[in-house]
């Protein structure tokens, strides 16, 4: 049976039609921007130039297509459906009357709904293992830069070996099915997942040791929280039943932070190194302050700026590590939507079929591209002041 | 000088040293051996046979003992039957030694692939030579191209051309070779049948048919980024009282820019060049796949897939010498055209 396809213009209206929940919520969240963005301080600013709008723009669209995805796509991603095998954009499923709006891939699936559901597994993902990346290098970096001498001689020399270490190369070695038999992951995440404990605590504890009525209770809800997640991620055994992640993305994200903490190691060691001589840390020490209360909270809020900065490009770079696992095909399932498997799925057909290829490459570079241009305009604010 | 480039090839020699042992570690888990001797044993093999194969083969030996052979600091021992207490060859295929000798990297042998079945020097050498062929039209393509984006977009900071390129130079950063590759294919092989999608043939012959996909494929990820580093040196020299002082001598905005800013400007484009080695590495692995071109990121992707330990060693010692020269070039270059500047 042939199927039935509707026109190039119907395909274009309807896939704006399918986003109506996130063009709702981007009407209210920029709108809102807008006018309050004197209030606002840094993220205010981002809308005072067309880079800024642009880059926010397309983050948050991305933001709001991963919470609404299944409001937004229309069938399944992993569902198949054999009569729409390789079909066209736009061919009408006979059952429903449903559009599969860009077509569908070799093993009739709608690539529309791929693409859809494939930005939740790279938001959660990447911004996560950034996050946990910059703990592991701000935790590292700062004694390295304050120091210096010994401590920054074995962290640099450590950091220079990962670095110098093709990504590529890291990646097959980590990442390979039968890693997950051996206990190297689960050690490696037991040993990057303890920095955030280890971070939010010192940074409790040096500025409020003296005030017992809140140490407590910080440090309390940092253990106790930390623990919680600490326990659901690394052993699995949340009693709770709510933090769980698949072995297989265990896998991935402890590979991401360890490529990418170096990177932000060597960035915070720099930024110390400067502000380390400016007179304020210089006021801290004379007041008899303890080195990490100096690196904490003196040194570190000051290099926020370029740090914010750094994450948002290290958020776009870990999407391209990302997509460069899943164009490999390590670690992520076969049939997981991610945008980089399905890139690797249909650029093996190009020959025969090219729609499949242009929705995930499209999606991957517009995301990296709102970052680097959010990052682009938040640099520009940040030197003006 | 001299001390510090010794010191610096005594630290590399060092960090070759530390992640080969690493890569060492990690390809003889268990799991990974276990897939080796799958691979190269007959099908339906008993776990019997497999352990034997391994133990035969000199895989059960002691962790350091092995990564010494491989090194070359101690000797490799032939297969010795325990029946007869007569030896053979480990793999024929490579004129394994028939008896202990000292065989190893430090001796110029870098063992035996497993998956090509010869040796890994006559396979891997091969493929950096192909590889060397790609990188010399991918510089010979980036370096010009972001360099003059670059000084184009720095000569007036703000005006139109700068936000055009600007913003031009981000987007390509934004698009890594996986999705520059396969749009490209799209337009100029699918779609307007200008250039092959595929370099397979460029082993033999290289045409612009074939092989301009892959160059402008792996040039575009890093044309944005050297040119906008370009840019910001750019835009910092044009603020200099001596380019200020030609311009007030009376001399022409073309001449200030083409005799006194492109020379102060180009020393940090240098640096970056030099830094992005590491990145095409990982560009060329992606790219030898995706167009079937035999290179050195092609062997990677098979030594790796097959867990092909002697090859995948070899390979990991190319990348990490590549990636720590360049940053010593790097450093020793900045210092000889930036005199204000001593490397210690």
């Amino acid at each position: 049976m042939q199927a039935q396809y509707i026109g190039a213009s119907a395909i274009v209206l309807d896939v704006l039609w399918r986003f109506w929940p996130v063009w709702v919520a981007l009407l209210i969240v920029m709108g809102a921007s807008f006018l309050y963005k004197k209030k606002l301080a840094l993220y205010g600013q981002l809308f005072d130039s067309g880079v800024g709008i642009a880059g926010v723009f397309i983050c948050l669209f991305w933001l709001f297509t991963a919470i609404f995805a299944s409001t937004i796509s229309p069938f399944d991603p992993l569902g198949q459906i054999p009569i729409m095998k390789d079909t066209l954009p736009g061919a009408i499923e006979p059952q429903s009357g449903l559009v599969y709006l860009f077509g569908g891939d070799k093993l009739a699936r709608d690539v529309f709904s791929r693409m859809v559901y494939g930005s939740q597994i790279v938001l959660i993902i990447a911004p996560a293992a950034t996050g946990f990346a910059l703990m592991v290098g701000i935790t590292l970096g700062l004694p390295a830069g304050y120091y210096g001498g010994k401590i920054d001689s074995i962290l640099s020399f450590l950091a220079n070996l990962v670095l110098a270490f093709p990504v590529i190369l890291l990646f097959y070695l980590l990442v390979t099915p039968g890693i997950m038999d051996t206990p190297i992951p689960y050690g490696l995440a037991g040993v990057f997942f303890l920095f955030p404990i280890i971070f939010f605590s010192v940074l409790f504890w040096t500025r409020y040791k003296n005030r017992p009525d809140r140490i407590y209770i910080l440090l309390g809800l940092t253990l106790i929280i930390g623990g919680w997640i600490y326990v659901g991620l690394v052993f699995d055994r949340d009693p709770l039943k709510i933090v769980h992640i698949d072995p297989n993305q265990l896998n991935i994200f402890v590979a991401v932070v360890f490529a990418s903490s170096p990177g932000v190691f060597r960035i915070v060691r720099g930024l110390v190194m400067d502000i380390k001589t400016r007179d304020y840390v210089a006021a801290a020490q004379t007041r008899g302050e303890s080195p990490w209360y100096i690196m904490l909270w003196e040194i570190l809020p000051n290099a926020r700026g370029p740090l914010i900065v750094d994450a948002c490009l290290r958020i776009g770079y870990t999407t391209i590590l990302l997509g460069t696992l899943g164009y490999f095909g390590l670690g992520l399932a076969p049939e997981s939507p991610d945008w980089g498997t399905a890139i690797k799925d249909a650029s093996r057909l190009l020959r025969s079929f090219i729609h499949p290829a242009l929705p995930p490459t499209i999606a991957l570079m517009s995301f990296v591209l709102g970052l680097n241009l959010l990052a682009d305009s938040l640099r520009e604010q940040s030197m003006k002041d | 000088m001299f001390s510090f480039i010794i010191r610096r090839i005594g630290t590399i020699l060092l960090t070759m040293l530390c992640l080969t042992l690493v890569v060492f570690f990690l390809v003889n888990l268990e799991p990974n051996l276990k897939k080796l001797a799958i691979s190269q044993t007959e099908m339906h093999t008993s776990a019997e046979q497999l352990e034997s194969w391994l133990v035969n083969h000199g895989y059960r030996q002691n962790f350091f003992v092995r990564y010494g052979q491989w090194l070359g600091i101690v000797p490799k021992q032939p297969i010795t039957d325990p029946a007869t207490g007569k030896t053979t060859q480990r793999f024929s295929f490579c004129n394994d030694p028939a008896v202990p000798t000292f065989s190893g990297v430090i001796e110029g042998d870098f063992g035996c692939s497993t998956k090509f079945k010869t040796t890994v020097a006559a396979k891997l050498f091969p493929a950096l030579g192909a590889t060397g062929i790609l990188m010399f039209w991918v510089l010979a393509v980036m370096v010009p191209v972001s360099l003059l984006i670059g000084i184009l977009a720095g000569m007036r900071e703000g005006s139109r051309t700068d936000r055009v390129l600007s913003v031009a130079s981000i987007a390509s950063t934004a698009t890594p070779e996986y999705v520059s590759g396969v749009i490209f294919t799209v337009v100029f092989a699918s779609w307007l049948g200008w250039l092959n999608g595929s370099a397979a043939s460029a082993s033999q012959g290289i045409t612009f048919y074939n092989f301009t996909l892959p160059v402008i494929t792996l040039a575009i990820y890093g044309i944005g980024y050297i040119a906008r580093m370009t840019r910001a040196s750019m835009v910092e020299v044009m603020t200099q009282q001596y380019i200020r002082t030609a311009r007030l001598k009376g001399l022409s905005f073309k001449s200030v820019v083409v005799k006194h800013a492109l020379r102060n400007a180009l020393i940090a484009p240098f640096t970056v060049i030099m830094l992005q080695f590491p990145w095409l590495l990982t560009g060329v692995v992606i790219v030898e796949v995706m167009f079937r071109y035999q290179g050195f990121g092609y062997t990677l992707v098979e030594a790796a897939g097959n867990n092909d330990i002697d090859l995948l060693l070899g390979c990991s010692l190319v990348s990490v010498f590549i990636v720590l020269i360049t940053q010593l070039i790097s450093d020793v270059g900045y210092a000889f055209l930036n005199p204000r500047i001593r490397v210690q």
